[in-house]
């Protein structure tokens, strides 16, 4: 058996709320899929009753994600965790905007 | 025959063929049942479409990249990534296989009800971003069927290009040499399209309606971009008339032409300055070619529209810096942020108002929202090293506003001293008078500017309260008015009190009769787009100053706009019946 080299399935959650003035639909958006489109994991973006697939362009948009919207990112894959810092950079530092 | 009326955007006459490109309809696709082994030949062929769609893309992207920059390329990045958006492909390869359709239908079906979702989102932003996907869509669309796209790349003979909408991909790639007109069903005067035909110096027509519809291939048309109108299968007698109208318009541009190198002087050798406006830096070939003098109006509104994030300084900087170069040593007049009304701004959020022409807009919002200011005031005094940049606040007001934002732009310069940034310390600013009260307090505002530049349209709307995109009063709108020559008047008399030069930057001043009134009031500079501008400099140097002084004078004894409007024509038609065409 090669267990040794497989990554357990997992799944990580975690809420954001978006702070970067374009909002997550604009041209962050195509950072985000960009970034989720290198994992393996699933990668779901939820916004009150919607979600949506983390690494469809139009899901996202679609999302109109505007600024102040609390989202929660949902991750399930043997590189969950790995997603979920990736991601956190990336709303964290506001999609690489300059005040 | 028949005749359609839309909105004239480009002047000039085309008589040609029609090329009807795509019409919306691309996306109603007939249901085509396919048998269940036909499935995956299906599959294939849309994951086919897509790899063709890609590397057309990318094609473009380059080419956009090459001729505007990237910046503008940029969009395509997101046209890139809908071409790989799985959830999307496996929706359509699912309703391939579950539904036993062509992957067309199953595509377009797809696809409109995405358009659907988006459409009832409330965010400009998105809205406006159909149009990007519907554009990769009908590109998808076609490759699946075969049909033949680019149908502008080349071109064999001269064509009169009819579409619904044009959309920049189409525009960066067409054949220049071959179109000689433009017809759509949408658009306005700022619309792509529009821009497109002043550039290219075509005639053109929108807001036609449902001309992609009524009009078939190799139809034979006639575009007339002075009225805006279209004539489908003309019979001989109407081709017979334009043809020589259109003759006449040639000659009447190489006529005009030849004044291009001269100035604008009065027989009696009164000189006055005639310069362009402008609202993309590449009209500027256009702008030297037609003799302008200079730039006396650059909008910069441009950098804010369409987008979601807000310019850069670096960003407005190398266009500032580019249009003051290739002007040099010519100035430029720039224009501050001209942003709400009929404008839109998708990157800040601007509430919606009741009454958006008299709400927060222009140097209202510039004083609140200071780091806008303060980026594109920055953009512009680095630039300024470059050539002749002088500066204009819009919609000013009162004088409060006028301190408040020389205030904010001797912070600017302070900071950029102590930076050590070089930028013309003698950079000359301006206010527009474009509402009433600036112009009633003119000999108030004089004192804290360089110069004074008249905002006709405005001027008109707001001394009027005529609302200028409404049609049912369309007929208040009176650039003659008593009302409106009495405001110019008073405006150009106190700027001549208070030693300042003052300029016309509406309409107005590319109206060769009402040029013919400005002269006389004794205005500086005539600026307008700069097509207008031959014909306005034909009419400077066919007067002396001292008839246009009687003129404008006696012009203000009428009592209505219309007896203004007929007296002016006709003392136009005396000085200069060349102009005239019939």
């Amino acid at each position: 058996m090669t267990v040794a080299s497989m990554e357990p399935e997992k799944v990580v959650e975690k809420k954001f709320v978006i702070r970067n003035k374009l909002g997550l639909h604009a041209r962050p958006a195509a950072l985000f899929v960009r970034a989720a489109n290198r994992f393996q994991s699933e990668i779901t973006i939820q916004k009150g009753k919607q979600k949506v697939n983390g690494k469809s362009i139009m899901g996202v948009m679609m999302l109109a994600a505007g600024p102040g919207s609390h989202i929660i990112i949902r991750i399930l894959g043997p590189d969950a965790q790995r997603a979920m810092t990736e991601i956190e950079k990336l709303i964290d530092g506001n999609f690489g905007e300059q005040e | 025959m028949e005749t359609f009326h839309g909105i004239p955007v480009s002047p000039g006459v085309a008589i040609g063929k029609a090329l009807v490109l795509h019409s919306e309809d691309v996306f109603d696709v007939a249901k085509i049942e396919i048998r269940t082994e036909d499935i995956p030949k299906e599959i294939v062929r849309f994951e086919e479409s897509l790899t063709k769609t890609r590397s057309e893309l990318f094609g473009i992207q380059r080419k956009i990249a090459q001729d505007l920059g990237h910046e503008h390329s940029d969009i395509f990045s997101a046209h890139l990534l809908i071409l790989e958006d799985r959830t999307l492909i496996e929706d359509v390869f699912s309703k391939i296989k579950d539904e036993r359709v062509s992957a067309d239908y199953a595509f377009a079906l797809v696809i409109q009800r995405y358009f659907h979702a988006f459409s009832q989102i409330n965010d400009e932003y998105l809205r406006e971003r159909i149009a990007d996907i519907k554009d990769v869509s009908r590109r998808i669309l076609q490759n699946l069927r075969g049909e033949k796209k680019d149908s502008l790349v080349h071109l064999k003979e001269e064509v009169i290009v009819i579409a619904h909408d044009l959309s920049p991909s189409e525009t960066a790639t067409m054949d220049r040499e071959h179109v000689i007109a433009f017809a759509t069903d949408i658009g306005g005067p700022t619309s792509h399209t529009a821009i497109m035909a002043r550039s290219m110096e075509i005639p053109a027509i929108v807001g036609l309606d449902r001309i992609s519809k009524e009009i078939s291939n190799g139809d034979m048309i006639i575009i007339d971009g002075n009225r805006g109108i279209t004539i489908v299968n003309p019979d001989p007698v109407t081709i017979d008339r334009y043809t020589r109208e259109e003759k006449r318009f040639v000659e009447l541009v190489t006529e005009l032409d030849k004044l291009k190198s001269l100035t604008a002087e009065t027989l009696d050798g009164y000189r006055i300055h005639l310069t362009a406006n402008i609202e993309f830096p590449d009209e500027i070939p256009s702008v030297l070619a037609h003799g302008a003098e200079g730039i006396g109006l650059y909008r910069s509104e441009y950098f804010y529209m369409n987008r979601s994030d807000l310019p850069s300084e670096e960003e407005q900087f190398e266009a500032y810096r580019h249009v003051a170069e290739q002007l040099a040593p010519k100035p430029v007049v720039i224009r501050t942020l001209d942003l709400g009304g009929d404008k839109f701004l998708s990157s800040l959020e601007v509430p919606h108002e009741m009454n958006p022409f008299m709400g927060w807009r222009a140097i209202r919002f510039c004083l609140t929202r200071t780091d806008v200011f303060k980026t594109q005031l920055r953009a512009i005094l680095r630039a300024s090293v470059f050539g002749s940049l002088k500066l204009m606040y819009p919609m000013v007001s009162n004088c409060t506003e006028l301190k408040q934002a020389n205030h904010i732009l001797e912070e600017v310069k302070k900071e950029l001293r102590e930076g050590h940034i070089s930028f013309d310390e003698k950079l000359e600013v301006g206010a527009m008078i474009e509402i009433p009260s600036a112009a009633l307090t003119s000999d108030i505002l004089a004192r804290e500017v360089d110069f004074f530049s008249i905002g006709t349209n405005d001027l008109i709307q707001y001394s009027l309260a005529v609302d200028r995109v409404n049609e049912k009063i369309a007929y208040l709108y009176e650039p003659t008015h008593p009302a409106i020559l009495k405001l110019i008047q008073m405006t150009i008399n106190n700027a001549k009190k208070a030693k300042i030069w003052v300029s016309v930057c509406g309409e107005m001043g590319g109206d060769p009769a009402m040029a013919l009134l400005l002269l006389g009031f004794g205005i500086d500079q005539l600026s307008m787009s700069s097509f207008a501008l031959p014909k306005v400099k034909k009419t400077i140097r066919s007067v002396t100053f001292k008839q246009a002084q009687e003129i404008a004078l006696r012009a203000l004894e009428f009592t209505t706009g219309e007896e203004i409007k007929q007296f002016s024509q006709a003392k136009l038609r005396a000085v200069a019946p060349e102009l005239f065409e019939d």
